[in-house]
């Protein structure tokens, strides 16, 4: 089973987010980098699903020359060649990014394309709908359960406090989401592999919507603060009183 | 004309999908155009007091059950005969999945959990990044705009309604649509109270220190009649299943009040529980965002904390 996982470069904010003073990014000066944790399952699932049937994982990110070090990440998990696609670090539109993604992926034959089901940061729920409509593959979105039966894969997603079912034929794509899996942590021979593993990188042309359509940021906010103060009830379980009374008051107990 | 597409359970407007016409009826008043909706299956009433003036129903055998090409199809038929200026939906799963689908189909971008626009040839749009952790202001171009707003930000309103026509068609479906299609679900547990809809909600994270140290937690959800949370850590280290995943990858919790034991409040696990009416944090560490973004906060180990509260309702519990 050949499979192709897209993950995405994104800092790893911390308590707050620090804006840039144009207000058009988020200031990474003291922050590391990540993938989205729906991304590292993603990744997680493709190694588990070679591992047990046989064929190769090709990780691909769309990014700044920084983001190879996420391709590192998941070649030191068992991925076994990273595409870097490589842009300047200014921000693609999810129509560009699919664009780029389904030139690449056009050019091979996965049978089966994983992606998160929204990315971390800009959270646009539409590049795998996008890549799998482009190659013509049936698409399930959200899954936290892949079950391969043969030629098709069982999938199921959240629905309701239970699960909906879906059952497709390979190739598809699935849009993945955490608690998919518990993802493994990088070994140190694992990073050691990673290192001579293939990265190749290409330059694609950005290709939107154009004039015809376009989602362009105009600035970044954080949201208003909800302005509360904190009521201290106490040091450890000296606490305890004012707590149950509290439970009390908001008809708990 | 402006076409939104309307979600339901069994007949009833879902929730988001009420709030999702507040801003669509909104947009339809300052353009100056009616609201119509498409409902997929199944007709839904009292659609007139959210501004409708007219639904478009789909019928069709194969639509039975959510096959999100399919109704992707149904609309895009729609959009051809129709030409609506705007397309919106709510930022559900199927929502932005059936709006996923129309961008791609359409060959236009899709502006995903928008709370605000204002229309024009273009519109100026505001939209929820980082799950909410921050907002975007944003140019959205394309004909027709397709945008899902986002849940749980506008309240939904009710208007002085008119008459509602209906107005039946039956879409041509492919057999590439129907490829993907829900054949089977699974009910929840019964019985069991769900970290979305509990009351109270006791949380935990890397401070709860292991799997068992989370008995204390359970003891008092139990008391409380309240679920177990928990942190990203919590969860990943296997202390807890990732049902109990309380952020921006896990759930988002509105519950009366949120116990946060040994949680630092990482902005990616406040924005899961943010909208609940009152927060407790109980940490070692008095700096911890947690503590200083609560409402209230004890300061001190959280196993000492919770056995001594514990016994305290128990104790109240007994004598009465
Ligand atoms: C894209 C992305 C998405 C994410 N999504 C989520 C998400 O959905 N949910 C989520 O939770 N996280 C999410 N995270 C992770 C998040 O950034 C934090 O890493 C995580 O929330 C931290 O968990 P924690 O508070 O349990 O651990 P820590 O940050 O390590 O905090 C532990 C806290 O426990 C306190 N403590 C220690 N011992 C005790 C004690 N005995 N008694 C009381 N207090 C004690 C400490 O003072 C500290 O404040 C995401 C991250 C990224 C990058
Ligand atoms: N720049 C990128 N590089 C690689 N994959 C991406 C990129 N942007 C988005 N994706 C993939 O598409 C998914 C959905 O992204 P989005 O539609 O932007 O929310 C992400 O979880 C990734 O798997």
């Amino acid at each position: 089973m050949n499979i192709l996982v897209c993950i995405k470069r994104v800092p790893a904010t911390g308590a707050r987010i620090t804006l840039t003073a144009d207000e058009r990014g988020i200031d990474t000066r003291n922050l590391g980098f990540t993938i989205s944790p729906h991304e590292e399952c993603a990744v997680e699932e493709a190694v588990r699903l070679v591992e047990q049937f046989g064929g190769s994982v090709t990780v691909l990110t769309l990014g700044p020359a920084e983001a190879a070090e996420q391709l590192r990440d998941a070649l030191a998990v068992g991925a076994d060649r990273a595409i870097h696609l490589l842009t300047d670090g200014a921000e693609w539109d999810p129509l560009a990014t699919a664009n780029a993604i389904i030139e690449a992926a056009r050019a091979e034959s996965f049978d089966l394309l994983l992606f998160g089901n929204e990315a971390a940061d800009t959270g646009d729920y539409q590049v795998g709908i996008r890549v799998a409509v482009a190659l013509g593959l049936p698409c399930v979105t959200g899954v936290k359960g892949v079950e391969v039966r043969g030629e098709t894969v069982i999938a199921r997603r959240d629905f309701g406090g239970g699960w909906e079912m879906y059952q497709v034929p390979l190739p598809a794509v699935f849009t993945v989401k955490e608690g998919l899996n518990l993802p493994r942590y990088p070994s140190v021979p694992g990073r050691l592999r990673a290192k001579k593993k293939p990265l190749e990188q290409r330059e694609p042309a950005r290709q939107g919507g154009g004039a015809t359509s376009s989602l362009e940021m105009i600035r970044l906010a954080t949201p208003p603060e909800q302005g509360k103060t904190v009521q201290i009830l106490g040091q450890g379980v000296t606490a305890v009183p004012r707590i149950v009374e509290i439970l009390h008051e908001l008809r708990l107990v | 004309m402006i076409l939104a597409l309307v979600e339901q359970d069994g007949g009833k407007v879902n929730l988001h999908s009420l709030e999702m016409l507040t801003l669509a009826r909104r947009l339809a008043e300052e353009t100056a155009v009616p609201l119509h909706v498409v409902v997929i299956g199944q007709v839904v009433d009292g659609l007139g007091a959210h501004g409708v003036t007219a639904v478009h129903l789909a019928e069709h055998d194969a639509l039975d059950d959510y096959a999100p090409a399919a109704w992707a199809e149904c609309v895009v038929q729609l959009i051809a005969a129709e030409r609506p200026t705007a397309v919106l939906a709510a930022g559900t799963e199927r929502g932005n999945e059936v709006m996923a689908y129309l961008g791609a189909r359409l060959g236009v971008v899709m502006a995903a959990n928008v709370t605000a626009v204002s229309p024009g040839d273009d519109y100026r749009v505001t939209r929820l990044r980082w799950g909410g952790s921050l907002l975007e202001e944003a140019w959205l171009k394309g004909e027709p705009k397709l945008l899902t707003v986002a849940p749980l930000v506008i309240q939904a309103e009710t208007v002085e309604g008119g008459a509602v026509e209906i107005r039946p068609f039956t879409p041509q479906l492919s057999a590439d649509g129907l490829r993907v299609k829900v054949y089977g679900r699974t009910q929840p547990e019964s019985g069991k109270v769900t970290l979305a809809d509990a009351r109270v909600v006791v949380s935990g994270g890397r401070g709860v220190g292991s799997a068992e140290g989370f008995a204390v937690l359970e003891e008092l959800a139990d008391l409380l009649g309240g679920a177990v949370g928990g942190s990203r850590v919590a969860t990943n280290l296997g202390w807890r299943s990732h049902t109990a995943q309380v952020g921006q990858t896990g759930t988002r919790v509105a519950p009366d009040l949120y116990i946060a034991c040994g949680i630092s409040g990482a902005i990616q696990h406040w924005v899961g529980c943010k909208s609940a009416r009152h927060i407790l944090a109980i940490n070692t560490d008095p700096d911890a965002p947690m503590v200083t973004k609560a409402d209230y906060a004890v300061i001190g180990d959280l196993h000492e904390v919770l056995p001594a509260l514990i016994a305290e309702l128990r104790q109240r519990i007994q004598s009465k």
